[in-house]
């Protein structure tokens, strides 16, 4: 069994966003980096699919810069066999672009089992999953929150408005991982020990054809001065007067 | 003339969406500002009458791929036949629900552009479209513009204003041939699970009511609930409360929940923490509940009342509910 995992670099959940002096950046200052937490998710099952199998191997892929041969080393570290940093060199990389590299890469490889998280929780794109799978040729079923292989056939379940899409595909597939999937397990120290030495294939991502441009980076609009109305079930008749009769909403 | 904006209409058991009728609205509006014709696109089986209501909003034309194979989502066969009405569009707009967000992906993969999902607005400026839409779960907003081909989108439900519909407008209704492969219904959708209480979708709803730790415990949820039967609205939670199983994935809020924009959130026992207000700080009025009064959730807030969600919550149901009597 051939699972690949596409892992991405992103700012820590808990960082400030400030957009930078260009503004198109965000300002880096005091921003951690970490693995996008839906890759998260998509490692650990990757990892799973492969336990329960008895055989095979887990591969991450990361497109970026030299930095994010770190978030291969953390998927190494939960267990992945091998890592591949496809090295950024094109700046202006918009999503179609960073889909192409991949699936250029990946093309010739043998792959059973394609994972995705199912958005990076930067520029929130939710789009290379399908759009890598699309470009591949291979079935796509995404925002996955269960996922059973039985022989050569994936069910795959995706919460959608009211309800869940259960849908079955032949292997190969794509899949990417939404919050509820699994709950994924911590490096041991071990593990990033082992990580270190795990194999890494390191080259030049193609460069794509990048069709969307960003014109600008915003803070989100600022919130009107926030009003304590009072304090305990007191202060209720006084608040719902308020949204009655300032914000009209009930 | 521009090419035109394309609109895909989803349907389920040939009812449409409110959130299209945005996106339809959204687009006549846009086709205006760029002098293109509007196209509406629909995909699914025994559908072609119901198709003509798309009219109403003003599409110019109203293209049905009305197929038994198409009744259920397939989401390749479905991007095959919107990329085809797609090649010389301006802008390709889809509703950012669970389908569009999928579709979306596929169609633009076929095009060879990208998808600006999840916009809260669209313009055109020197005849080019621009697309704001929120990045890091809200705590930015990017502007994006495509340098060639047409502009594919997501639009955030509840943002944009739906037209009255204008049912003396006369529907010209076009039937799609079906030249999807059979490569292209491999993951097909097989059956759909109902959820088991009808509940809203949180990302549709106009109100919110949510819940944090604060509450203390799942069995205290019926104050949450009453309260959100009573407003009409939704239940979201914070991760703390998801994560200890109190409720489930689907109503989490925040950066790697959901990132929502109704109109009225209320937050009972929830502190703010930043991951938090990513996803909920567009709303547009925020009322906080918390008996913590530096709690970070009151800096966002419209209207903030400090004291204990136990006693608060009961009060101001009773006091809507009086309201709505
Ligand atoms: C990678 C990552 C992603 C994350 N993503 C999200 C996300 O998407 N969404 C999210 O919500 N969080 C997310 N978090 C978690 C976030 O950091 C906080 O831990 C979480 O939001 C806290 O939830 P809470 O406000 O319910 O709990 P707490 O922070 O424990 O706050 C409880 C609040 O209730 C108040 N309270 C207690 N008792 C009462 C009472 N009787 N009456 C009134 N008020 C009372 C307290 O004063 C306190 O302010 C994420 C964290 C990480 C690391
Ligand atoms: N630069 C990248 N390198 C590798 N995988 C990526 C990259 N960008 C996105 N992905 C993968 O695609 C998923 C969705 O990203 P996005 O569509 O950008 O929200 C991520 O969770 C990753 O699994």
């Amino acid at each position: 069994m051939n699972i690949v995992v596409c892992v991405k670099r992103v700012p820590d959940s808990s960082a400030r966003i400030k957009p930078g002096a260009d503004g198109k950046s965000i300002d880096p200052a005091g921003v951690e980096f970490v693995l996008n937490p839906y890759d998260e998710y998509a490692v650990e099952e990757g990892l799973r699919i492969k336990e329960k199998a008895g055989a095979g191997e887990v591969t991450v892929l990361a497109l970026g810069g030299p930095e994010s041969a770190e978030t291969i080393r953390k998927a190494l570290a939960m267990g992945a066999d091998k890592g591949i940093h496809l090295k950024e060199t094109a700046p202006g990389r918009d999503f179609i672009a960073t889909a192409q590299a991949i699936a250029a890469d990946l093309k010739p490889r043998p792959v059973d089992v394609l994972l995705f998280g199912n958005r990076a929780i930067d520029d929130d794109g939710a789009q290379i999953a399908a759009e890598t799978a699309t470009l591949l040729g291979l079935p796509y079923v995404g925002v996955v929150t269960k996922l059973e292989l039985n022989g050569r056939t994936a069910t795959a379940h995706r919460p959608i408005e009211g309800g869940v899409e259960v849908v079955e595909v032949a292997l190969p597939a794509a899949f990417s991982a939404q919050k509820g999937l699994n709950e994924p397990r911590f490096a041991s120290l071990k593990g990033i020990m082992a990580a270190k030495k795990k194999p890494l294939e390191e080259k030049p991502a193609a460069a794509g054809e990048p069709r969307m441009e960003l014109v600008k980076l915003d803070s989100p609009p600022a919130r009107p001065a926030p009003r304590i109305v009072g304090n305990g079930k007191d202060a209720v008749p006084a608040l719902v007067k308020l949204l009655r009769e300032e914000a009209k909403v009930i | 003339m521009p090419g035109p904006v394309v609109v895909f209409i989803e349907q389920r058991d040939g009812k449409f969406k409110k959130a299209c009728w945005e996106a339809l609205s959204e687009g006549r509006r846009l086709a205006t500002a760029l002098g293109a014709p509007l196209h509406a696109v629909t995909a699914g089986s025994g559908i072609a009458e119901a198709a003509k209501e798309c009219a109403q909003y003003g599409a110019d034309a109203v293209k049905v791929a009305d197929h038994a194979k198409l009744k259920a989502y397939a989401n390749a066969a479905y991007a095959r036949i919107v990329s085809k009405q797609a090649g010389n569009a301006s802008a390709v707009l889809f509703s950012a629900t669970a389908l569009g967000k999928d579709l979306s992906g596929h169609v633009a993969a076929m095009l060879g552009t990208s998808v600006a999902q999840d916009c809260t607005e669209l313009k055109v400026e020197g005849g080019r479209i621009l697309a704001k839409r929120p990045v890091y779960a809200g705590k930015a907003y990017a502007t994006v513009a495509v340098k060639a081909g047409p502009l594919v989108a997501t639009l955030r439900p509840n943002v944009f204003k739906a037209s009255a519909p204008d049912a003396a407008k006369p529907a010209n209704v076009e039937n799609l041939p079906i030249d999807a492969q059979d490569a292209d219904f491999r993951a097909a959708v097989k059956e759909i699970l109902a959820s088991a209480s009808k509940k809203m979708e949180l990302t549709e709803a106009n109100v919110i009511v949510a819940g944090g730790r604060g509450m203390k415990g799942a069995e205290h949820w019926g104050l949450i609930t009453d309260l959100a039967t009573a407003l009409g609205g939704a239940q979201g939670a914070s991760r703390a409360v998801v994560d200890a199983g109190w409720r489930p994935h689907e109503e989490q809020v925040g950066q790697t929940g959901k990132t929502v924009s109704p109109t009225l959130y209320v937050a009972c026992g929830i502190s703010g923490a930043i991951q938090h207000l990513a996803g909920m700080s567009s709303s547009k009025y925020i009322v906080a509940i918390n008996k913590d009064p530096d709690a970070p959730i009151f800096k966002v807030a419209n209207y903030g009342i400090v004291g204990d969600v136990f006693e608060v919550l009961p009060a101001l149901t009773a006091e809507v509910k009086k309201l709505r009597e």
